[in-house]
């Protein structure tokens, strides 16, 4: 069996008196794409959150290609290659698309004008995104300098995910990217992240979108009560099931975990 | 899968009608004029600035479209451009100041205390001035952005702060213009005259255009400046993006209070000596420029040529009635009026959907 890409032991994180993680494990293998399904409250937040930085955990261990790591800051993880898109999207309205792409990491221009002066090289980072949003089909003009706030729904997810796959080198954490979108939309971000997987990237992907959830997914990491309850391959199992081990109902067989 | 689960099938095949792709269409003349205003925003005040010099200079002719006339304008908005400058920055991230007018004032009389009642030289004294600048802008700045108190309240407190440790320091004594004209006529420098043509220029006003010109291009074309955009457009999306929001503020308002004590530099030289009584109009007449200039008060959008024209709008207007011998009132009301009419035409702009 080849060695997870992301993997979490024993991840313990409470707020107060509440237990969000609760001695949970988490696996990832190399270009597959995991769906985290779980109730709202499960914590599949807060294990996320501890993969991505944004959360410290108390207890547990996080390995990224086998070796341990400790994020203390979203831009920790950032660095070591794991990317998240946020439901929120996390990207300014009111500036260019280029520039949401680049947020954070701007590309100086070389020699004393970027060294000096620290002027960005705005060429470069409009080629670059204009590149990466050309390889994901999502390019269909040159206007790279639209402002976000002018885009649909689907096109600023697109932007989202086209920013996370041109510096995820590792990993890309997808939260509920289809949740605020319409039908139609949604399938074009379905088929986004399957090129982003066909690519060689792995994904996790947090949805409470079943049929999405099982259409796209290799295996679904079911959360439950702060833990992980099992891991189910999507073709052996129907989406009642899934729902049934999520909510409790049901118990899942011992060898599903 | 079930039967029932793929109702989402449907959409699968039809692929043809490309809605997630970035298109600019043609639309009609006014959306037209929306987008490059959208795109543009330093362009409204820059067609009221032209405007209205054209409308006074049809009603007043060589007295008011003169280079003299002109130029004085300059040199009566120097004081308030410069702190438009520092305002801009602060409303670009969301935030107000209401200390920019107490920074300024108190700039100079600091400038002017190190040298006559210590005798520290003047070069010294004024780094030690901008120094003091800055720090006050950096206590505005601790307070926001680490103990997360709102702008408005900060300023609030910190401009009766230091406004009154302004009066209790300098005594509330005047240095007069013919002291500092004899031992340190550095603290003047600003107000160093020299003409071109008719066009009569002060070091301050040059000091104003480049600074200007050279914030437009730092928020331009550097890093930090897309961050200011970004901290006042959506701090959150910012800090998830990977912006370090807390500097950036911090820094914000560091710089705000040096270029107000800068603005207090150039004070000493428009009004020749240092006087803890003035600049008190600075904090409204800033926010004025700014508002006018097209920056919107909700952070993230507008561009700070636009204050500086706004600021030689409202230098228009007070030459331009003054000229034609109206009651001084008239500029308030019409000041008040192009305040409103500036805010209803950002709402305008920012309507991109339509």
């Amino acid at each position: 069996m080849t060695t997870p890409i992301l993997s979490a032991k024993n991840l313990v994180k409470r707020y107060g008196r509440v237990t969000a993680l609760d001695h949970c494990d988490f696996e990832l293998m190399p270009g597959e794409i995991l769906a985290v399904i779980g109730d709202n409250g499960a914590g599949k937040s807060t294990l996320i959150k501890a993969l991505s930085g944004a959360v410290v955990p108390e207890e547990g261990e996080v390995y990224l290609d086998g070796k341990r790591v400790s994020f203390t800051a979203p831009t920790d993880a950032r660095d070591a290659g794991i990317e998240t898109v946020y439901q929120t999207l996390a990207m300014s309205p009111a500036l260019s698309i280029a520039d949401n792409m680049f947020m954070g990491r701007e590309i100086r221009k070389p020699g004393i004008m970027g060294k000096v002066f620290r002027q960005l090289d705005r060429k470069a980072m409009e080629d670059f995104a204009r590149q990466k949003l050309s390889d994901l089909g999502l390019m269909t003009i040159q206007n790279i300098n639209q402002t976000v706030e002018t885009l649909s729904g689907g096109q600023r997810q697109g932007v989202a995910v086209a920013r996370a796959a041109a510096f995820g080198s590792k990993v890309i954490i997808l939260d509920e990217p289809t949740a605020a979108l319409g039908v139609k939309e949604s399938r074009r971000v379905l088929e986004l992240i399957q090129d982003v997987r066909d690519r060689g990237i792995p994904i996790i992907l947090i949805s409470h979108n079943m049929p999405h959830v099982f259409e796209l997914a290799d295996r679904v990491h079911i959360h439950r009560l702060g833990r992980r309850l099992c891991v189910i391959n999507p073709r052996d199992y129907s989406m009642s099931d899934a729902v049934a081990f999520m909510t409790g109902a049901k118990e899942p067989e011992p060898q599903a975990a | 899968m079930s039967k029932s689960d793929s109702y989402e099938d449907i959409v699968k095949t039809r692929r043809e009608e490309n809605f997630a792709e970035f298109q600019d269409e043609d639309h009609g003349f006014m959306h037209r004029v929306q987008h490059t205003l959208h795109v543009t925003p330093a362009l409204v005040p820059l067609i009221v600035l032209v405007i209205s010099i054209i409308v006074f200079g049809a009603l007043l002719g060589s007295r008011f479209f003169s280079p003299f006339a002109l130029t004085l304008i300059l040199q009566q908005v120097q004081i308030v451009g410069i702190v438009a400058a520092a305002q801009s920055l602060i409303i670009l991230t969301a935030g107000i100041d209401l200390s920019v007018g107490a920074i300024t004032v108190i700039s100079s009389v600091v400038m002017g205390q190190m040298t006559f009642r210590y005798g520290i030289p003047p070069a010294i004294s004024i780094v030690i001035g901008l120094a003091f600048g800055t720090l006050c802008g950096a206590l505005n700045g601790l307070l926001i952005s680490r103990m997360k108190l709102p702008p408005f309240i900060v300023t609030l407190g910190t401009w009766q702060i230091i406004l009154a440790s302004n009066y209790l320091y300098s005594r509330n004594e005047t240095i007069r213009a013919q002291d500092i004209e004899t031992t340190a006529p550095l603290l003047q420098f600003m107000g160093t005259k020299f003409q071109i043509g008719g066009a009569v220029f002060t070091f301050g006003v040059v000091f104003m255009i480049v600074l200007m010109l050279l914030m437009a291009w730092i928020l331009r074309h550097t890093a930090w400046g897309r961050h200011v955009y970004a901290v006042g457009d959506d701090p959150e999306a910012a800090q998830l993006s990977g912006v370090n929001v807390k500097a950036t503020i911090m820094s914000v308002y560091m710089i705000a209070g040096l270029i107000c004590a800068f603005a207090g530099w150039a004070l000493i030289g428009r009004l020749g000596s240092v006087s803890p009584t003035s600049a008190y109009e600075a904090n409204i007449e800033s926010i004025t420029a700014v508002v006018i200039g097209g920056i919107s008060l909700f952070g993230g959008r507008g561009s700070i040529l636009g204050a500086l024209f706004g600021a030689l709008i409202v230098g228009v207007f007070t030459l331009g009635l003054r000229l034609l011998g109206a009651d001084a009132q008239w500029t308030y009301f019409f000041i008040g009026v192009l305040i409103i009419a500036a805010v209803a035409v950002d709402q305008w702009i920012r309507k991109v959907s339509a």
